[in-house]
């Protein structure tokens, strides 16, 4: 599915103020690709990913996906959050199930699905846990599958391993990069790890600080899967350091 | 060897015996399954007002600016206050008691239902609705259940008034239940009943919080882990 903002902007009224979350983006997403937004903290990241998802309409401007307003969520285009957002009454395996309930998958296609994407992402063996019982990692693995399961065309993730260590967040980048180049999902990471970026997209796009906009872009061309220690990350994550860096100084 | 007379605080024979004396007359069990019916008619009738009041509060915002404002008034009031308006109402009758129990127990469990769809996770509604959750079938698969944690809190609270309202009810005007016999006791000086009712009475809020309500808090903590709610 190819995404689309153009000249999009969203402005929030808060009491006393107004905040011009992002102004006049204007950007695309081709079909199949990967992206990854990086910008500071509260530049409106998750107001375009929120946006795409359907949560909520921009002020102005357009969202389009394959060039239709995109005007609510449907399960084609599906939201990680960062804190995974499972739901604690039900169980791993009931989570995961939850979308597929709602498209009103008959039971037994459920079970052998959930079965299978359970596999995918490890967690068979805590198929009946309860979210809690989980460790962060899981938790997110969990979301992922979650999401995977209404086969969405459209995969959108909001600083998904932001609060994980570095091992956990090395491997689901594995976990991930692995399964996007079997699938043809188009992928809208946000994140404000630039090496993160670098490891995982096709494409980095730069965001200011607030309100949003975008500053420069990167092609990654280092071969996939690629890995934190790879040689051309550093140098690449680097140069966006500076993207960063230079729009402080502004 | 006694350290006071058994009319200031009886002994543990004799408050048995006094209770075996009650029991074998079959009026310890008409009172109890008198206190008991009245109970949980009036605290089906609160669990039901409530949660419907609980959820136009949460939702309507005009109800909540008019019924809103005057149930938390009415919380103030201890609900025995209502008996000389609800004997007027209904006469004297079992309606009038149970109408005190209601009011003892609606208020906290609206207010609980409330504060229970109000405090849902806005990340909740945003996850289902992206899978394909909307309308009635949000409510029930997400909202409802996000809101449990909070709405066991007020339906225990709501017993717990329930109860207290019922014994109330009980002790002023004369029906077959607990209270009555606790009076009864009183009225023929005879501190045996009056102990053994007593203990009637604890053991009867003891096992409904062991059987009913430990067991939810129990379920709740399974899924929540040790807090529930958040």
């Amino acid at each position: 599915m190819n995404l689309e903002l153009r000249n999009a902007s969203r402005v929030f009224s808060r009491p006393g103020r107004i905040v011009e979350a992002i102004a006049g983006i204007d950007m695309s997403i081709r079909r199949g690709e990967f992206v990854c937004l990086v910008g500071p903290s509260g530049c409106g990241k998750t107001t375009i990913l929120h946006l795409l998802a359907g949560l909520d309409r921009p002020t102005s401007g357009e969202v389009l996906a394959d060039g239709r307003p995109i005007t609510r969520p449907d399960p084609g285009r599906v939201l990680i959050f960062q804190d995974a957002a499972l739901f604690p009454w039900l169980s791993v395996r009931a989570n995961v199930e939850f979308g597929l309930r709602m498209l009103d998958m008959p039971k037994r296609e459920r079970d052998s699905r959930v079965d299978d994407l359970l596999e995918m992402v490890h967690l068979s063996r805590f198929s009946h846990s309860w979210v809690h019982e989980l460790s962060g990692g899981m938790k997110q693995r969990v979301a992922l599958a979650r999401a995977l399961a209404v086969d969405p065309a459209v995969l959108l993730l909001d600083e998904p391993f932001g609060a994980l260590d570095a091992i956990t967040r090395d491997r689901l980048h594995q976990e991930l990069q692995e399964l996007w180049m079997r699938s043809t999902k188009t992928v809208l990471f946000v994140t404000h790890n630039v090496r993160e970026a670098a490891v995982l997209a096709d494409r980095i796009v730069v965001m200011s600080r607030s309100p949003g906009r975008i500053v420069s872009e990167h092609r990654v061309e280092i071969p996939r899967p690629r890995q934190m220690e790879d040689p051309g990350i550093m140098p690449l994550a680097r140069l966006v350091m500076q993207d960063l860096e230079e729009d402080r100084d502004d | 060897m006694e350290a006071w007379p058994p009319y200031v605080f009886p002994t543990p024979q004799g408050v048995a015996s006094a209770l075996a004396g009650t029991a074998s007359r079959g009026m310890l069990a008409l009172a109890v399954w008198g206190s008991l019916r009245r109970l949980w008619v009036g605290y089906a009738i609160a669990l039901v007002s409530g949660t419907v009041i609980g959820v136009l509060m949460a939702h309507a915002r005009w109800f909540k600016n008019t019924f809103g404002l005057l149930v938390l008034g009415l919380q103030t009031l201890p609900s025995i206050c209502w008996l000389p308006l609800a004997i007027l109402w209904f006469g004297l009758s079992e309606k009038a008691i149970v109408f005190v129990v209601v009011m003892g127990a609606f208020l906290s469990i609206a207010l609980a239902a409330e504060d229970g769809i109000r405090n849902t996770p806005g990340v909740f509604v945003q996850a289902a609705r992206n899978l394909g959750a909307g309308g009635p079938r949000l409510y029930r698969t997400v909202i409802l259940p996000s809101a449990l944690p909070s709405f066991v809190t007020g339906m225990k609270l709501g017993w717990s008034f329930a109860w207290r309202s019922l014994m109330a009810g009980e002790l002023i005007y004369a029906v077959p239940g607990l209270g009555y016999l606790l009076m009864m006791g009183r009225e023929l000086n005879d501190m045996n009943q009056v102990v053994g009712v007593i203990s009637v009475i604890m053991l009867t809020g003891l096992l409904t919080d062991k059987l009913v309500f430990s067991v939810m808090e129990r379920a709740l903590r399974a899924r929540w882990g040790n807090q529930p709610g958040r």
